[in-house]
């Protein structure tokens, strides 16, 4: 074909023009697609905090509620499992809570704001599976220096009773340990801290 | 007859396309068991569809109706059992089909070019087929589904800076919700099948540009006739369309031998846990993902560094496998003609995969930990073997064996741990495994050169 009368700089312009303003339309059509992944408003209005009612939780026992439909765990810890706490420490990753995985009034020896009771987020921080409780003293599958806590049914993580992950385990940080207050002696909040705070 | 085919030719290339891709198109003559799979994968991938779009009419991908519309299914519509087995069977058996299509490739060379982009694509679709799988194992809904995809989803989770962001964004929810559910069913009857369709033509239209491989890894192209026929080729059709059905045949007995009399295959095809209704307060006491992704999980699990290094370590894994044109650049094509030491290479890496897999629906003990960590390092140095093997009359084998013993023993040296005792106890010898693998594949023909030496590929195919 005769080329000659072909101007191309003309077809050069046209397909660069085109070009720039069809990415830049395509890019703008994205946005919404892309944004419709993301949580819905109602999604987001559903995470009010939760009240436990404590007088029903006995000593040594676990109770679980649902906080932003994740499990949170509220143990009742017997003196014992307090004092047993300290011993773990060599066997564990970040003892003293460094990390920060709990609020600031919960960063002590027993990860709590009254010793007595632990609350946290009963999901694994390695990929989120919900450990399963192992309260018992030295269990032939977990080893005779087992002092009570979580073993991760998914890929083996442990953590003490105060949520405390152990060394050589996938996960890498202790449990993490939700915003909560009491609201009186026999009550806790779940997602709300004394100034009414909410997490 | 033949005026109705002339009708059409004379508006679409009917005749055409069937000469270039069926009754002219020339393979060459010496197919062995091994060629089998891939007409099995497009058998497999039409029964997919067929039971999936059944499926798809009785289904509902709602958090509170799911589950009990897959019992539904099984219970009630007429059939209803038949399909959805046919379609659970299904998935396993593709992935059964594409291992061994895999492993075809491995040991015959298929990899190397000119049959690079055949490679690459087919490793595209392995990928959009796990995807695919595990997108469909979410659907009814059971306890594996919901905690398989709590842990596959915040996989993402553990990438730096934006990965809670992006875990969520990917939820639609803060945890696994409907929303989830929902975009998942979204994905998986309609996005993915069209993604794995256009990669299975295009895996196909690139396979038929360059030709077949075959068991002896010889050009056919180099030899052909005065019409341009290769000499050691045969017309797709009638001969190998009539092999492949054979082989369809057979497989069949096997397929509908397990949708019939075990279609949950012991807990393995269709995990036990999955009869219960998903349970966001209760993971099940043992999870593990489906059979077909238990070699990948136990790589994941494995590398303890961080989560983001497990993650990419199982992500990289699979990126390897993209990269073997590359990484054997040895010009042979075929096991058959290569030295011992490769030979051996290919089927411990076999052994090490599937440990890894066993691993992966076993419980985790300190000996079966070890044992995953040492197999991940199988798995890794493989590729790495497969290199050095590039020049097998040039290669440094001593020096590799040395270096390399060297860096697992510091390995080892370093994860010591006295204090975790029963750790510590596998640590100590479990070392030995992966330093016995590099003795069989670069100590051997290091000193042996039995083990070393390569034979002379024949310009013609045997057999």
């Amino acid at each position: 074909m005769e080329n000659s009368g072909v101007d191309k700089s003309r077809r050069r312009f046209l397909v660069a023009a085109t070009s720039v303003v069809g990415a830049a339309g395509a890019g703008a059509a994205v946005i919404p697609y892309l944004s419709s992944w993301n949580p819905s408003e109602r999604a987001k209005s559903a995470g009010a905090p939760v009240e436990v009612n404590l007088s029903k939780v006995e000593e040594g026992q676990l109770v679980r509620v649902i906080w932003r439909k994740k499990p949170v765990w509220v143990v009742n810890r017997s003196q014992e499992m307090i004092d047993n706490l300290p011993k773990n420490n060599s066997l564990l990753v970040d003892p003293e809570s460094v990390v920060e995985q709990q609020p600031a009034y919960a960063q002590n020896a027993t990860r709590a704001i009254q010793e007595k009771y632990l609350v946290l987020i009963g999901i694994c921080t390695h990929l989120g599976c919900s450990p399963t409780f192992r309260p018992e003293m030295g269990p032939a599958d977990l080893g005779a220096d087992w002092r009570g806590g979580w073993y991760c049914p998914c890929h083996g993580s442990k953590f003490d009773l105060a949520g405390r992950v152990y060394k050589n385990v996938p996960a890498p940080t202790n449990l993490e340990v939700p915003v909560y207050s009491f609201k009186d002696e026999n009550t806790l909040l779940v997602g709300i801290d004394e100034n009414g705070e909410a997490a | 007859m033949n005026g109705l085919l002339n009708w059409i030719d004379a508006r679409f290339p009917a005749t055409k396309v069937w000469n270039e891709h069926f009754a002219q198109y020339y393979a060459p003559k010496n197919f062995n068991f091994w060629y089998f799979f891939g007409s099995l994968a497009i058998v497999v991938l039409v029964i997919q569809i067929v039971s999936g779009i059944f499926l798809t009419m009785h289904y509902k991908p709602d958090e509170m109706l799911a589950f009990q519309s897959v019992e539904y299914i099984m219970r009630d519509v007429p059939g209803g059992w038949f399909i959805r087995y046919m379609h659970s069977t299904g998935a396993s058996a593709f992935f059964i089909v594409i291992y061994l299509h895999m492993f075809r490739a491995l040991i015959y060379g298929s990899y190397k070019g000119p049959r690079e982009l055949v490679w690459l694509i087919g490793m595209a679709i392995y990928l959009a087929l796990m995807a695919e799988a595990f997108m469909g194992y979410m659907l009814p809904w059971g306890q594996m589904s919901f905690w398989g995809a709590q842990v596959i989803i915040n996989l993402f989770n553990t990438v730096p800076l934006i990965g809670p962001e992006l875990s969520t964004w990917i939820r639609g929810d803060y945890v696994i919700a409907d929303a989830t559910l929902n975009r998942l069913f979204a994905l998986h009857v309609a996005a993915l099948p069209l993604v794995l369709v256009g990669l299975i033509f295009v895996h196909i239209v690139a396979l038929h540009a360059v030709g077949s491989n075959n068991p002896d890894g010889v050009d056919i192209k180099k030899h052909k006739d005065d019409k341009g026929v290769p000499l050691d080729g045969i017309p797709f059709h009638p001969y190998y369309t009539v092999k492949d059905i054979v082989g369809v045949s057979v497989f069949l007995i096997f397929f509908f031998a397990v949708v019939f009399f075990a279609p949950e295959m012991g807990g393995y095809f269709l995990e036990h846990a999955n009869f219960e209704p998903a349970n966001p307060l209760k993971t099940p006491e043992h999870i593990a993902p489906v059979w077909y992704f238990t070699p990948f999980y136990t790589v994941l699990r494995a590398v303890t560094l961080s989560p983001f290094a497990g993650t990419a370590a199982m992500f990289l894994a699979i990126i390897m496998l993209f990269l073997l044109p590359w990484i054997d650049k040895n010009p042979i094509r075929s096991w058959r003609y290569r030295n011992k030491a490769h030979t051996i290479n290919i089927l411990l890496f076999v052994v090490a995969f599937v440990i890894l897999g066993y691993l992966g629906v076993k419980p985790v003990t300190p000996e079966l930990k070890e044992l995953g960590t040492q197999m991940t390092l199988v798995y890794f140095l493989f590729f790495l073997v497969l290199w050095i093997h590039s020049k097998p009359a040039t290669a440094k084998y001593i020096m590799w064996f040395v270096g390399l013993t060297v860096a697992i023993v510091a390995m080892t040296f370093y994860r010591y741990n006295p204090e975790a005792t029963d750790d510590a106890a596998q640590i100590l010898w479990q070392w030995s495994l992966t330093v016995g693998y590099l003795a069989l594949t670069l100590l051997l023909p290091g000193l042996i050169s039995a083990f070393n030496t390569e034979k002379d590929v024949p310009e013609r195919v045997t057999g």
